[in-house]
């Protein structure tokens, strides 16, 4: 498997520049004669779907929802960045690259951030051309925040319902092209495999989750804007549906999976209440603007907050990280909630908690002005905790929010299978070993709105594609083994629901695979996850038929898949010998605790690729190289 | 705690449905509402009985998939408050629960409590946009908006599409969230050029998918989990009544979507 970027040439500011004018063109009287299918309808899915039907390629997009306004992008709080520097504090188009890549700690590709920076300045325009009601300064103009890994203030924003606002903008868009009729939308619609004929992406088999309908969908090309894999977690920020099943499949398929071990915990959760719990919420990383976290110095110091003198209270991140305090990374965030709850210092239940005060903010800008900021959070906060967080500080805890990994792609979005396109988080590109906050609204949009768009018609104008139609060969041989895989799940009848092995599985992967990994804790999970899967496949016992509307069976399925992703998690985690972002390996640590990377072993992008049933897959290598950043150890402090 | 559940079954849309009780206890008050369904749900498949369907999928009240009438109230007991974040806290031990899905024309049951709300995305298909292709925008800061039309643009625009309102009307009508989207685009300049167009395009719509019509009740913003207000409702009315008395034939050549 070869592994070429295909990054144009030319300095890093005129890479894009020069794709667009070197790239190939479909005559515009050309374009209905393709037909592109696009998985998922979130931010990427949605952007990039409406997008090409504009240009005027005929368009099919399907989501697991019942409409594509429901995709999980709409559960984004805090904000896009955008180096729009309107507040003229210094930022730039370098800046917010630069803030990228010494976020994501070095191992992201240095190309594809700087477009991603680039084009941040075209997706606030789109956006607020298209009526997304950002929030304004009274003189009209757009307002900004902070957030976390910058010292600048370039994050635009709608409340704390920004993925929302930006996802009703793309959807529609996307609606005004089902109207047109340029987009036909399958909703209700799930992924299950992908047709490859002569080594090119040419179709996906389909199940209508109303009917039980499978069905072979051919096209000219192939874009998975499928999301993250977060759910491996089983707790996870995700909502319940989010899965990994579109790019496992791709994966089975011949495309290499790239850093699936680069997962997000998010720091500022609402902690786990009980053995019940289906899923996590979080509380934006913009509240770190105005809010304070602090654990009590003393540990088992179980009294209430407001009896815990100043004196008293630890506020670690201002006192570890004093040049970005509150608003340090995330994985850095993270892993100091970690260590303090580690150390015994940890508060609530079960002691798996930090607190987030407001209690400064409001004294100094009053109630009314921190409700204008944060009011749905705080709502939010209230109904599920039952705790009024004007009064008392949250209580916050970290969770699996956001996952970095994802298909390999090159400059252009195509993985390493051609004609199959991989956007926003499904695809790994830039956010490297570590995402910042307001940046997946950005890429998202960038992939969706202005990238593939270009690099789609160059894959269709630069190759010679027969039309392939559902009796073809290759289309019937995959749909046969979708139908029977389907078939033996519903066979099965065993004696646990899938719910237990999704939760087991999540509590392996958050024990030895979590925030804090090393070699015995991944060997041991790498022993533990093969043996649930094989008790999967003996003692799963799914409900119902292949033909009705079947919420157990589609859950099965997911869970399958989950069981073979978080493996190869596993696995990645282990062989790559360094700390790095999201992905702390106990054993390569600085005596201060931080994550240490070595640029000699691991400066490197591991992209794996799939050997068959049962085999080893096989671990490639694209080597990152920098050449307008220099290579320096992170610091916040 | 301990509740007795009154559930709506049905098995496909042609099927007919009935309630079923299931008694259910252990049962923590702080539990999600939907977390004491999957509650439910496991332990009726450990009994190999087909679980309860419903939709749901952020669980954090904003992708509007969830909603089920629960004693008679859309999303249940607390105000603004959608079905996903409603907490078993909410209810007393020994409560009769009554769950039954959206109940209207333009919404068919698919199966137990899941309807068909694509009946929605056709009324913004028919016009809740701004016709803007991709890399034809101005700056950002070109299109000035004051803060307090922002804010209000907001407030409509806050509406997640789950159904409430329609399930709450008496008459299933959908005004609420047609005058939300009317209202999102029409207090901000870059709905203006195609005001008219939107709400005569979206008005349309709605009468053409089975929807009642609004006499005022004002069940819906009392139901709505967004708290979007009866006013967008009158601006609705008043864009309509403008938009349709100047109603004039499209220009020839004009584009789709503009009035």
């Amino acid at each position: 498997m070869e592994l070429n970027a295909n990054t144009p040439g030319g300095p890093l500011d005129t890479k894009w520049e020069r794709f667009r004018s070197e790239m190939k063109l479909v005559n515009p009287a050309n374009k209905r004669k393709y037909t592109i299918l696009m998985v998922g309808s979130g931010l990427a899915g949605a952007a990039g779907a409406a997008s090409l039907a504009e240009l005027g390629y005929e368009v099919e997009c399907f989501c697991y929802q019942d409409s594509p306004r429901r995709a999980h992008s709409i559960s984004a709080q805090g904000g896009i960045n955008a180096a729009k520097n309107y507040q003229n504090d210094g930022d730039s188009v370098f800046r917010l690259f630069y803030d990228t890549v010494k976020g994501g700690d070095f191992r992201a590709r240095e190309a594809n951030v700087h477009r991603l920076a680039e084009l941040s300045l075209a997706i606030i325009d789109q956006c607020v051309a298209q009526g997304v009601p950002f929030a304004r300064e009274y003189g009209g103009v757009l307002a900004n925040r902070s957030f976390g890994g910058a010292q600048v203030s370039r994050t635009f924003y709608a409340r704390g319902q920004t993925g929302q606002q930006l996802l009703l903008g793309a959807y529609q868009a996307l609606e005004r092209q089902i109207g047109l009729g340029k987009v036909r939308m399958f909703a209700r619609h799930e992924m299950l495999d992908l047709i490859v004929v002569d080594g090119r992406a040419r179709g996906i088999v389909v199940r209508d989750m109303v009917t039980g309908l499978i069905e072979s969908r051919l096209g000219d090309a192939v874009a998975l804007a499928t999301g993250g894999y977060g759910n491996v977690f089983y707790l996870s920020t995700n909502a319940k549906g989010c899965n990994a099943t579109a790019i496992w499949r791709a994966y089975k398929r011949g495309a290499a999976f790239a850093n699936p071990c680069y997962t997000q915990i998010h720091p500022t959760c609402i902690p786990v209440s009980g053995e019940h719990q289906s899923k996590l919420t979080l509380m934006s990383e913009s509240l770190r603007n105005d809010g304070r976290v602090w654990v009590p110095k003393k540990q088992g110091d179980t009294r209430p907050p407001g009896q815990i003198l100043e004196g008293e209270r630890d506020y670690y991140l201002e006192r570890k990280y004093p040049s970005f305090g509150n608003l340090s990374p995330r994985d850095i965030s993270s892993r100091a909630a970690k260590e303090a709850c580690d150390q015994g210092r940890g508060v609530g239940p079960g002691g798996r908690g930090v607190y987030l005060d407001f209690a400064d903010a409001i004294k100094r800008l009053g109630e009314d002005a921190i409700r204008e900021r944060y009011g749905n959070l705080f709502e939010m906060y209230e109904r599920i905790t039952d705790e009024n967080p004007y009064k008392v500080p949250m209580r916050i805890y970290p969770a699996a929010h956001y996952t970095m990994g994802g298909l390999w792609v090159d400059y252009n979005l195509m993985s390493t299978l051609p004609g199959l396109h991989v956007l926003g988080e499904a695809n790994f590109s830039d956010h490297g070993a570590n995402r910042l906050g307001a940046s997946a609204l950005m890429q998202g949009l960038a992939d969706g709105y202005f990238v593939i768009p270009y690099t789609i018609g160059h894959y269709l104008a630069s190759n010679k594609l027969d039309k392939v139609g559902a009796d073809h060969p290759e289309a019937k041989r995959t749909r046969d083994e979708v139908d029977a895989r389907i078939a033996s799940l519903l066979a099965i009848k065993g004696k646990r629901t899938t719910t237990a092995f999704h939760r087991e599985l999540g509590k392996i992967m958050w024990d030895d695979c979590g925030m804090a990994r090393n070699e015995a804790g991944l060997t041991r999970a790498l022993g533990q996850i093969p043996a649930l899967r094989e008790e999967f496949w003996k003692n799963v016992n799914v409900m119902g038929a292949g033909n009705e509307l079947n919420q157990s069976l589609e859950h099965a399925g997911r869970v399958a898949d989950f069981l073979e992703l978080g493996e190869l998690i596993c696995l990645d985690a282990l062989e790559r010998r360094e700390s790095c972002g999201g992905h702390f390996r106990e054993e390569y640590q600085t005596e201060d605790g931080e994550a240490k990377r070595d640029d000699a072993d691991f400066c490197h992008v591991a992209a794996w690729e799939y050997k068959g049933p049962g085999a080893k897959p096989v671990r490639h290598v694209e080597p990152l190289v920098f050449e307008s950043v220099h290579l320096a150890t992170r610091s916040y402090k | 705690m301990k509740v007795t559940l009154h559930v709506w079954r049905q098995k496909n849309t042609a099927s007919p449905g009935g309630f079923v009780t299931y008694p259910t206890d252990g049962i923590s008050p702080e539990m999600s509402f939907l977390e004491m369904l999957d509650v439910v749900n496991e332990r009726l498949i450990a009994k190999g009985e087909d679980p309860i369907a419903f939709d749901h999928d952020c669980r954090e009240g904003i992708c509007g998939a969830c909603g089920m009438v629960i004693n008679g109230s859309p999303h249940g007991p607390r105000k603004q408050t959608t079905a996903c974040q409603l907490h078993m806290r909410s209810f007393s031990d020994g409560d009769e629960i009554t769950l039954e899905p959206w109940r209207a024309a333009a919404f068919p049951v698919l199966r137990d409590l899941i309807v068909d709300r694509t009946a929605f995305d056709r009324i913004i298909a028919a016009g809740g946009f701004v016709s803007v292709p991709t890399g034809s925008a101005p700056d950002g800061n070109a299109i000035l908006v004051p803060k307090d039309d922002a804010e209000r643009s907001m407030d409509a625009a806050a509406c997640i599409g789950c159904g409430a309102c329609v399930a709450a009307c008496p008459n299933a009508s959908a005004m609420l969230f047609v005058s939300a989207k009317v209202s999102h685009l029409g207090l901000l300049p870059q709905g203006q050029a195609e005001r008219h167009g939107r709400v005569l395009g979206m008005v349309a719509q709605m009468d053409a998918e089975a929807f009642g019509s609004c006499t005022n009740h004002g069940e819906c913003e009392a139901a709505c989990p967004k708290g979007i207000k009866l006013e967008t409702i009158a601006r609705l009315n008043r864009d309509y009544l403008v938009a349709a008395v100047g109603k004039r034939p499209r220009a020839a050549g004009a584009g789709s979507g503009s009035g």
